[in-house]
């Protein structure tokens, strides 16, 4: 099967239900064993900062749920523009199923952000850049679900949301640079592309674990729901009913 | 491609630059206020406005740290080792965090001594974390810590 044809399979529906069970299965044992083993790892093995001491820990499911928040809603933005431009009906289900974990994921961010601000920083909440800009994606996510409800017809709702989707990408490098374009009292990024961390392997390792595991629990979600989604979309065709039939026989 | 295709991929490649655009301008227009805190510079400087409620950063001088013993006043330097620093007056307890060498942020009011009158005392603390059996390593690198 060619790249090509992979593209316009995934674009429909039926084939992606009939491909993505023992997928959906992958993903979901390995973000399980990966998070079981990286909180573990994090939490009770990893050495403590100098300075800040087992409040530190608190980066293992800061940073994971930080990086899932932008990562989901530049996956929004992509199927926004799938769904704009190309009208792939995958591309809808997408927009319409991930932004509860989008928006699960900011919360989790702002909440274990404050919940290690108060410790170190001696306060739970400050409107610098990061976490000002941040809150504003937890909005763009709301402003997401609420779009879609406001209104009935299920293809205007579509796209409503596709175009803030896309827009509200606009706020993913603001929340990237914010700590490089403006004095804040967050510190750094953890990970850069470029370099090194500015830590030992024996703090960064089991916190990329981590990472890996949210984003496996983030594609096990994403197939689940979708393929829920598929099969309510789709009830009323032959190969629903006949994959019915097929399931409930004995 | 597709024509009609094109067609939308230019709409929205335009709405998107148009957005972006008036996003950066109005991040560019509001860059100042933007910044969470005036740098040592800008307070010795004379550009931090006195007498109004703002926050400045800095870290703290070594050896600068003056406690009084019978209250919780204490004084001390914010700089940035290039030369510019403050003076800091605060009453209350500071963040655990708080040391010589540290990042520090202080919320409160510039006296027209050059005083900066703290309400609120906040750590910033970076990115470069380390287990505490490496500091003897760091501070030999380093050499700029006070040895804890």
């Amino acid at each position: 099967m060619t790249l090509k044809e992979f593209w316009h399979r995934l674009g429909s529906p039926k084939w992606f239900y009939q491909m993505s069970g023992p997928w959906q299965r992958a993903f979901a044992i390995l973000a399980v064993l990966l998070i079981v083993v990286g909180m573990a790892w994090g939490l009770a093995f990893a050495p403590p900062d100098y300075q800040q001491g087992n409040s530190f820990r608190i980066i293992y499911v800061h940073v994971p749920a930080a990086i899932l928040a932008q990562s989901v809603y530049v996956a929004l933005g992509a199927a926004g523009v799938l769904l704009l431009v190309w009208r792939m009906k995958m591309a809808q289900l997408v927009l319409e199923n991930l932004v509860g974990f989008g928006a699960w994921m900011t919360a989790l961010a702002l909440f274990s952000g404050a919940v290690w601000g108060k410790p170190t920083w001696g306060t739970w909440w400050v409107f610098d850049g990061r976490t000002t800009s941040t809150l504003v994606l937890l909005f763009l996510y709301f402003g997401l679900y609420a779009l879609r409800r406001a209104i009935p017809a299920r293809e205007a709702a579509g796209r409503a949301c596709a175009l803030l989707a896309v827009v509200g990408v606009i706020n993913i490098p603001v929340i990237k640079y914010s700590v490089e374009w403006w004095t804040t009292l967050h510190q750094g990024a953890t990970f850069k592309l470029t370099e090194a961390p500015a830590m030992p392997a024996s703090m960064w390792a089991p916190l990329l674990v981590n990472v890996l595991g949210a984003y496996c629990l983030f594609a096990a979600n994403l197939i689940a729901k979708l393929r829920t989604a598929i099969l309510r979309q789709e009830q009323g065709t032959a190969w629903v009913r006949e994959w019915a039939g097929r399931e409930a026989r004995p | 491609m597709h024509p009609k295709r094109r067609s939308r991929l230019l709409t929205l490649v335009f709405v998107l630059t148009g957005a972006a655009a008036a996003v950066a301008l109005m991040l560019r227009a509001a860059n100042e206020n933007l910044n969470l805190f005036y740098p040592p510079d800008q307070v010795a400087g004379g550009e931090a406005p006195v007498g109004v409620g703002i926050r400045a950063g800095g870290m703290v001088l070594e050896g600068s740290v003056n406690r009084a013993p019978d209250s919780l006043d204490v004084a001390f330097v914010l700089t940035d080792y290039q030369g510019a620093d403050f003076r800091v007056a605060y009453s209350g307890i500071l963040p655990d965090l708080f040391r010589e060498g540290q990042g520090i942020l202080v919320r409160g009011q510039l006296g027209a001594d050059g005083i900066f009158q703290a309400e609120e005392v906040l750590a910033k603390h970076d990115e470069n974390y380390m287990p505490p059996e490496l500091m003897p390593l760091a501070d030999g690198a380093a050499g700029a810590s006070d040895g804890r």
